[in-house]
This record gives C-alpha cells, sequence and structure tokens, in this order.
C-alpha cells in the first residue's frame, strides 16, 4: 500500500480515496523514509472538499485508522471537507498524529484546537475579512447581499464578510442560504435587488452553475466571492458569466514567484490542467512538510518536536508567498483580491490588491476574537 | 411583485423540465412497476454524451436527440439483459438499478473528470424575453414550450395510437392485456427505452441551466420520485400536474419558507402518500 | 454436531482480536457486527413481513443524535441507552403509522420520504443537531466498568450485543409471532379472514426492527465518537437494504453476511481498487442476476449442488 511515488505526482494528486506517498527524506538523514497518509476524495480537486460525492466523516475516520494503526504514517494530509475532519480530529489528537489539512473550518484553530494539527490554507472567513475590507474601502460599497451553500464552510465565510464589512461601516441587508443540493437557484435569485453587490460563497461546482444561472437571470449586479468561486482550476469550465466577478483567494494563479512557475509548469506538463487552490495547499503542505524534516534531521519518532517544527515553518519563496504559522498552527500569510478578466480565449484572474500577513483574527484582538461565538448561520446577527 | 411573477414563471419552467425527467418514470413505473432509481443516471448520462458531441462540433439540438438515443440504446440493454429477469421481484429491482447507478456514476467520472461541465446556451435563445414589461431568459421559457410539445404528442402517443392503446392496457391490467394477445414483453422494452430517451433528452435540455457534474443524478433522481408520488404513477396527466406542482411548491417554497427548504418537497410528498396512496391522479391499486 | 459448529463459530469470532492482525482490521470487525445489527433489523421487515424499507438509516441516525445529545447532557450509559432506544422506539412507531399506510412500493416511498425528513432535519436544525459539522462525544462509555476503549474491548462488546440480537432474532423467527409475521407476507388476506389483525402485526415488527436499527445507531455512536447527517442520508438506507439483499432476505445470517461483503468491500477493497464504486454496483448487480436469493441462500444451493454431484463420483470410486 505504500506506494512509493514522487514528489510532484503525490503533491497533484488528489486522484485516490486515500493514499500512502513515500517522501524521500532530506540529504542530511540517515533515517527511514517519511510516510505521508493522504486523505482526498476521488472526484478530483473541484469536488471542493467532497461536499457533493465523496465526504462521508464515518468513511473517513475508517481511513484514517487504517493510516494511522495499519500504514503507521508519519503524518496525515487532508481531509478536505470541514466534517470529515471534525470526525477525525479527536482521533488524531489522542493518537498524537500531525494532519496537515486544507479544511477551513474555524473552530479547529481556535475554540476547539488539535495541538497536532497545522494549516498552511486559510480558515473560511480568512479569506472573506480582506473580501470585506476591500468591498468597503475600496469598492466603496454600503449594502449587500450575501448568497452561498448552507453548510459550515458557507456559513462562517460570509459571518467573516459581514462583522468585517459592518464594522467598515456597510450593511449587509439579506443572508441567502440554498441548500448545498440546489438545481435551481432562481428562488433566491428572485429576492436579489436593491444592493451595491452579490457576495457568494459557493464551493465545488455550485459557483459554475450559480454563476451561470445569475446571468441569465439578467442580474447585472457586481459579484464577489470566495476562494472555490474564483478558483483557477474552476475557471476553463466559465464562460463570459465569470468576467469582472472579483474574488479573494490564499493562492492566486498570477503570482510571480520562482516557486508558484515551478509549481504551475510542473502540474501543467503532468496533467495539462491549470491548477488550483488545492492543488497548490497540498503542494504547499509538502513544502512545509519538508522544511520542518530539514530541522528535525529527518526524524519525525518526536511527535511533540516534529509537530514543533512543523509549526515554527516559515517560508518565504512559495506558490501563495511568504507565510508562517500562528500559535494555533494556523498561517498567517498574503491574500489576494483579484479580478476575473478575459485574455484571448481564455479566463484569467487578475490580481487587483495584496493583503499580506493577514492572521485568522484579522485586526481584531485575539482575545476578543475567541470570546465571541463561532462565525456561524445566525452569528453574527443581521441588523433590523 | 415582481418577485412573485418570475417565481411564478420560473415555476412553470422548471415543471417543463422536470415533466421531460419524470414522464418517462413514470411510464417505467406504471407499466412495469419499475422504480427504475437508474433514471437520475439516464439524466446524467445523456447530458454527458451530449458534451462530448457538442466538443466534436455537433450542435446543440441534434446533441440533445442523439444523446437521448445513446441513452435509449443503453437503457434497452439493460432492460433486456437484466430487468426483465426480474420482473415482479421489487427489491431485486431496487438493488439492481442502484448498483448500474453506482457503476454509471463512476464511468462518467472515469470518462468526464469530477469537473463540471458547462453547456452553452443555443445561440438562438440566449439572453432575455421581455414578458409583461419584466425579463425572462428566453431559454428557460423554450423549455416549457418543449415540455408542451412533448406533452401533446405523448398524449397523442398514449390515446390516438395502437402502441398507446397497448401501454394502457397494459398499464390497467397486464394479465389481461396478455390474454388478449399483446406482447407484452416487447411493449416493456419499447417503454423503457422511451422513458430512457426522455430522461436522456432531459439531461441535455436541463444543461445549459444546471451544468453537468458528478452528483447530478443523485439530485435529479428525488425529484422525478416526488413528481410521480404527487402525481400518481403511469399517468401522463398525472406526471403534468404533478412537474407543475413540484415547480411551484420548489420555487415559492424555497423563496416563503427558507427554514424549511429541506423538506419543502418530502413533506408533500408524504402527505400524499398517507392521505391518498396512489397519488393524485393515479388509480388505486387492485 | 451443529451445537459443536456453533461452539467453534463462537470461539472464532470471539478470538477476532487475536488473529485478525492488527487493531485496523478489529475495528474493521466492530463496524462488520453493528452493520450486521442493523441489517438484522432491517430484515425484519424487508425479509419475514415483505415491506421493503428504505429509511432505517433515519431511525439508525435517531439513535445516535439522540444517544449523543443525552450523553453530551452528562448521562451515564445507562441513561443513554435507555433514552436512545425510547427516542427511537417513538420514533419507530410514528415512521410505521405513516409507513403502513401503505405496501410494497407505496411502502418503499413513504419510508423514502421519512428518511429524507430526518436527513433535512439533521441538517438544517443546528441548534439540536450541529448541522453539517455533527456532534462529537467524549470518548465511549465504560458500562460495568469496562473499558471500551481499546479497539479490542470495543469489539467484545459490540460482539455481546450482536450475539444478543442474533439469538432474540431466532427465537423471533421460531415463534408464533415471527410465523405470522410471514403470514402478513405471504397471505395478508387469509390472515385476515382467519382474525388476525394485520396492521398490528405488522406494526410490532416495525417496532422489532427499528429497536435493533437503534441500537445498531448507538454502537456506530460509541463506535465513531461522531455522528453527522451523511449517517442518516438515502445512501445508508441503500446500504443497509444493500447488505440485506445481497446476504439473502428472510434468512438469519443472510444480513450477516451481507453486512461482512458491504463493510469490507468498502473499507478494505477500496482502498486497492480505484474504481471500487464500480465494483461494488458490478457486484450487486451479479449477485441480483446469479444469486437473486442472495449471498447465503445462493451459496447453500451451489454447496447442495457440488455435494450432489460429488456424491455418484464418491460411489464409482467405492
Amino acid at each position: 500500500m505504500a506506494t512509493r511515488i514522487g514528489r510532484r505526482e503525490f503533491l497533484a494528486g488528489t486522484a485516490g480515496a486515500m493514499a500512502v506517498a513515500t517522501l524521500p527524506a532530506p540529504a542530511i538523514s540517515q533515517s527511514k523514509p517519511v510516510h505521508i497518509g493522504l486523505l482526498t476524495v476521488k472526484t478530483g480537486p473541484l469536488a471542493a472538499g467532497g461536499i457533493h460525492t465523496g465526504g462521508n466523516p464515518a468513511g473517513t475516520k475508517t481511513k484514517t485508522q487504517e493510516l494511522v494503526e495499519r500504514d503507521h504514517v508519519d503524518m496525515i494530509f487532508g481531509p478536505l471537507a470541514a466534517f470529515e475532519l471534525l470526525a477525525i480530529t479527536d482521533y488524531a489528537a489522542q493518537a498524537k498524529m500531525p494532519i496537515l489539512s486544507l479544511a477551513a473550518a474555524e473552530d479547529m484553530t481556535q475554540r476547539r484546537p488539535n495541538p497536532y494539527f497545522v494549516r498552511a490554507s486559510a480558515t473560511s472567513s480568512q479569506n472573506m475579512h480582506p473580501l470585506a475590507d476591500y468591498a468597503a474601502k475600496e469598492l466603496k460599497f454600503k449594502r449587500v447581499i450575501t448568497i452561498a451553500d448552507d453548510f459550515a464552510f458557507g456559513h462562517e465565510q460570509m459571518a467573516g464578510f459581514q462583522r468585517v464589512f459592518e464594522d467598515a461601516g456597510g450593511r449587509v441587508v439579506k443572508k441567502l442560504w440554498p441548500p448545498l443540493v440546489t438545481p435551481d437557484y432562481t428562488p433566491y435569485l428572485a429576492q436579489i435587488s436593491g444592493v451595491d453587490a452579490v457576495v457568494q460563497g459557493f464551493a465545488g461546482s455550485n459557483p459554475l452553475k450559480f454563476m451561470k444561472q445569475y446571468q441569465d437571470q439578467g442580474l447585472k449586479l457586481p459579484v464577489l466571492g470566495g476562494g472555490p468561486a474564483g478558483d483557477e482550476a474552476l475557471l476553463k469550465s466559465y464562460g463570459d458569466e465569470a468576467v469582472g466577478m472579483i474574488s479573494v483567494s490564499a493562492y492566486t494563479g498570477d503570482l510571480d514567484t520562482p516557486s508558484n512557475k515551478r509549481f504551475i509548469d510542473g502540474i501543467v506538463r503532468d496533467y495539462g490542467n491549470i491548477p488550483g487552490l488545492y492543488a497548490a495547499g497540498l503542494y504547499i503542505n509538502g513544502m512545509v512538510a519538508e522544511a520542518a524534516l530539514e530541522k528535525t534531521g529527518g526524524k519525525t519518532d518526536d511527535r511533540e518536536a516534529f509537530i514543533r517544527a512543523l509549526r515554527a515553518v516559515a517560508l518565504v519563496d512559495t506558490p501563495r508567498g511568504p507565510f508562517s504559522f500562528d500559535h494555533f498552527g494556523n498561517v498567517v500569510g498574503t491574500f489576494y483580491i483579484r479580478r476575473c478578466e478575459r485574455k484571448g480565449d481564455k479566463l484569467v484572474n487578475t490580481t487587483i490588491k495584496t493583503y499580506p500577513k493577514v492572521s485568522q483574527f484579522w485586526t481584531y484582538d485575539e482575545k476578543w476574537f475567541l470570546a465571541q461565538p463561532v462565525y456561524s448561520r445566525d452569528y453574527p446577527p443581521l441588523k433590523s | 411583485m415582481n418577485l412573485w411573477l418570475v417565481l411564478a414563471v420560473n415555476s412553470v419552467t422548471l415543471g417543463g423540465l422536470l415533466f421531460l425527467l419524470s414522464a418517462g418514470f413514470s411510464l417505467i413505473f406504471g407499466l412495469m412497476k419499475i422504480p427504475n432509481l437508474t433514471h437520475g443516471s439516464f439524466f446524467m448520462l445523456g447530458a454527458y454524451l451530449a458534451t462530448s458531441l457538442i466538443a466534436h462540433g455537433v450542435d446543440f439540438w441534434t446533441a440533445a436527440v442523439v444523446g437521448g438515443l445513446l441513452v435509449a440504446v443503453f437503457g434497452g440493454i439493460v432492460e433486456r439483459l437484466i430487468l426483465r429477469r426480474l420482473a415482479g421481484a421489487e427489491l431485486a429491482q431496487v438493488l439492481v438499478t442502484l448498483g448500474l447507478s453506482f457503476m454509471i456514476a463512476d464511468v462518467c467520472l472515469m470518462v468526464w473528470t469530477g469537473d463540471p461541465i458547462r453547456i452553452a446556451t443555443p445561440s438562438a435563445l440566449r439572453g432575455a424575453t421581455s414578458v409583461a414589461g419584466l425579463g425572462f431568459p428566453t431559454y428557460r421559457l423554450a423549455i416549457s414550450l418543449i415540455a408542451v410539445v412533448f406533452a401533446v404528442a405523448l398524449w397523442a402517443l398514449l390515446d390516438r395510437t395502437r402502441l398507446g392503446a397497448m401501454i394502457r392496457a397494459g398499464v390497467d391490467d397486464p394479465a389481461m392485456a396478455r390474454v388478449v394477445g399483446i406482447r407484452v414483453s416487447r411493449l416493456f422494452t419499447v417503454v423503457f427505452c422511451l422513458g430512457a430517451w426522455l430522461a436522456g433528452f432531459a439531461g441535455v435540455i436541463g444543461g445549459p441551466i444546471l451544468s453537468v457534474y458528478p452528483g447530478l443524478d443523485g439530485e435529479m433522481l428525488p425529484l422525478a420520485l416526488v413528481v410521480v408520488i404527487l402525481g400518481g404513477s403511469g399517468s401522463l396527466l398525472g406526471s403534468l400536474v404533478g412537474s407543475f406542482v413540484v415547480g411551484f411548491l420548489y420555487n415559492f417554497g424555497q423563496a416563503m419558507f427558507p427554514e424549511l427548504a429541506y423538506v419543502v418537497l418530502f413533506l408533500p410528498m408524504l402527505i400524499v402518500l398517507v392521505v391518498r396512496p396512489q397519488g393524485l391522479f393515479g388509480r388505486p391499486a387492485a | 454436531m451443529s451445537r459443536l459448529a456453533l461452539g467453534v463459530a463462537l470461539a472464532i469470532l470471539a478470538a477476532v482480536p487475536y488473529w485478525v492482525g492488527g487493531t485496523y482490521y478489529v475495528n474493521i470487525a466492530s463496524q462488520v457486527l453493528f452493520y450486521a445489527i442493523l441489517a438484522l433489523g432491517v430484515n425484519v421487515l424487508a425479509g419475514y413481513a415483505g415491506l421493503v424499507s428504505l429509511g432505517h438509516a433515519g431511525l439508525f441516525g435517531i439513535a445516535a443524535y439522540a444517544g449523543a445529545r443525552i450523553m453530551n447532557e452528562g448521562y451515564g450509559p445507562v441513561g443513554v441507552t435507555v433514552g436512545a432506544l425510547a427516542v427511537t422506539l417513538l420514533a419507530s412507531a410514528i415512521f410505521a403509522v405513516l409507513a403502513l399506510r401503505g405496501t410494497g412500493l407505496g411502502f418503499v416511498m413513504i419510508t423514502v420520504a421519512l428518511g429524507q425528513i430526518v436527513w433535512g432535519v439533521a441538517y438544517r436544525w443546528i441548534s439540536i443537531t450541529n448541522g453539517d459539522n455533527g456532534i462529537a462525544i467524549r470518548g465511549r462509555p465504560s458500562p460495568l466498568g469496562l473499558s471500551l476503549t481499546s479497539p479490542a474491548g470495543f469489539y467484545w462488546a459490540t460482539l455481546v450485543v450482536f450475539l444478543l440480537a442474533v439469538a432474540t432474532m431466532a427465537v423471533f423467527v421460531a415463534s408464533p409471532f415471527g410465523a405470522s409475521v410471514r403470514g402478513t407476507r405471504d397471505q395478508p388476506r387469509r390472515m385476515n379472514a382467519l382474525g388476525y389483525h394485520v396492521w398490528m402485526i405488522r406494526f410490532l415488527a416495525f417496532l422489532f426492527s427499528g429497536f435493533w436499527s437503534g441500537v445498531a445507531g448507538l454502537l456506530y455512536l460509541y463506535y465513531n465518537q461522531f455522528v453527522s447527517p451523511q449517517a442518516v442520508a438515502l445512501t445508508a438506507s441503500a446500504e443497509a437494504l444493500l447488505m440485506v439483499i445481497a446476504g439473502g432476505t428472510a434468512t438469519l445470517l443472510g444480513p450477516i453476511a451481507g453486512a461482512a461483503l458491504v463493510v469490507i468491500m468498502k473499507n478494505v477493497v477500496s482502498a486497492y481498487i480505484e474504481r471500487w464504486n464500480f465494483v461494488l454496483g458490478a457486484i450487486f448487480v451479479a449477485i441480483v442476476v446469479f444469486m437473486p436469493d442472495g449471498l447465503v441462500p445462493g451459496a447453500r444451493r451451489l454447496w447442495r449442488w457440488a455435494r450432489a454431484s460429488a456424491r455418484p463420483a464418491l460411489r464409482s470410486v467405492g
């Protein structure tokens, strides 16, 4: 089962439901190879956390047990979906298993921290805080309607947007929550009017469906979107309806750094696809693991020392730019505001503003932030 | 009150699409007593096949008809090879059609990957049409029209042709139909292919609105189920009315009672089943 | 002879943690056992009563949710078990009253609708269920001071409950009540004419079935220490039914074999086969087409056939 695969293949590998990869330990190491368990979904990067098909918490738990108890991996990459992560976090903490996950569940690095958890991507709201700042201060929007999938990731995103947007003087006048499985968004689209913009927080294949139906319905208001909505990997599936959409992301394809160029070229060469947020996230997790292993001399036996090394990683040249971790193991890094544009026959994101060193607490005091209830469907409440 | 008008018009267009999807399901359910759980897969398969045809330069409408035909051929094979061995065994039918839907979903994932695929709206039907001073998506209005045409055509088929008479006889009393010399077996294949074709065709027609992605099958199947239960199986009028009822429930229910969005279809279905198990337009079981 | 076989089977089952090779497989064995309990419960309706339910994951999930809520209120194992099972029985009674309005496909459809409504509530009623994030419980309970934390400890506890379930099923099948349930399946009109209260018999069968589904749901909760809406989804109901049909309806061993097949396929085989969803689907189609009664009766027939064809050969030798 412990297939030996090269680093690039592994880092882009979102194909198998579960895999064990063997990273060649850094040269300084004389010790055994390092085994990494990969928990992901079968439906490709765009299943966006397996929300539609693969995601099944009980199954994830079993897979995790398999990686820990049978394959004796040294760390786990994944899972993508918040509810899968929540299903395994207690077990993984008991087993002292380091997890490098892309799942965005807020409380994993806030009110319910796991000491063996590292998140180099972002919390649900970490993206949305800068987007809200941009919407209020640069775009001068006053009133918006939010619409997102009716599950925790959508709730947390929109709540984060609302807090920062309203603190900057804006107003969220309505929050719409179509169920995750909604073939037709028209009943919700029909309720959109009388605002400056629409903020959408859809994930998976839903952003595509939403934008198409939005255009069909003749709506012309500007659209702001979260990470999955403007994801580079999704752009090839969009038509003109996405042109002009402003999105925020922890990763952007147009970031001009050597490592981003290496990353994109590698994926395009091996898979023929433009990589997006999820492939980048796995790649960056690989870089984090590599940097930590270099520091421990390839050793993972002392789990406490290894997790300390993981959380102490601070990198400058990565596909997502410079970042480090806070004491919860959550990333402090750059976030990018992009506008979707047509270049020839392709859609691309063009970065229009960068927010460096964004923490999960934005500019708020950490203690104050943690004393508030966790972001949810009804918190912060709408102002009447 | 623009909101209500938009919802009403959209209820009709969604109803139209649901009619295309569920008419075949209803016929199969009514005539053959098969709860065809692959019906959502037929819908998805038709749409996927059409994306490939369109990518090879075939125009949208041809792709819709041919995509449907390919699905019909597949449906025919399934019916002749597997389903006919299982006549009367509901449990086995449920299991086989469910197993087939797993297989179809996995094959689609393998062939068309997990990325969603967009089907472009036919160019003549892009944009909005003005009705009573309000703009409505032209393509959606066209779907309603297509549904009406199909409803009339299916009605004519069932009510005015020999084949239709045989199907009706089969629905009403299969044993008697056999006695009077109707070859029910061949009839079953024809009906199953027709139903599969309708589902595949509906998948393509729905493509410009829904796009195609893994899991689409599972989203559409419950809708077809609810339509048939509300309308009653084996009744064309039933599935027509059921489709529009579901269209209205879906649109107005989600907009007016967002708290009930998850049960807005299943609660009415449950009530109908409990109060009137044969559906609004079905006949009581013998 | 059969008593000896039973003894050997018991010894093998009890010794699973020693020979199965690693805690991972012990955990898989525990899953097989509690899914087998669910399948046994579904079989009461689908097999003996001829009522195919596609809503049993709803009952399974209600028990798990109720158990998680009660446990997080600070109650001990007895309170959790009694409370969760009482809630499940109540839910079963409501399910039964509604679903028994129909038979055949009507019954199937009503159970589908009920299951979907439970799913909708689990997903949407966030204040009770915590929505899609689900509810976690802190650790497994320790009934009678026995720790269930280790995989082997949990396996043995599950095994005890499982054997209890099997024994109850055996008694049920042999009892007059079991006979009358089968009667309502095969000859409902005659049963009615004979003075049996068909509705009441089916109702009680539903409660019995719901009870064991609830027990399985509780074990699922203890095993995963977590429950979320996926546990009550339609696919979960379908899987339970697949176990029953694949193994063989209206047999005692069928649902157990079916549960083993599905759980092992899902967890072990899927790690080796990339396209295991396809394989799973294909296996179900193959079972229905080639072993229409399910694995256990199919295997039995195969065995009899093999013996019958072997005997003349033996005789010619002797």
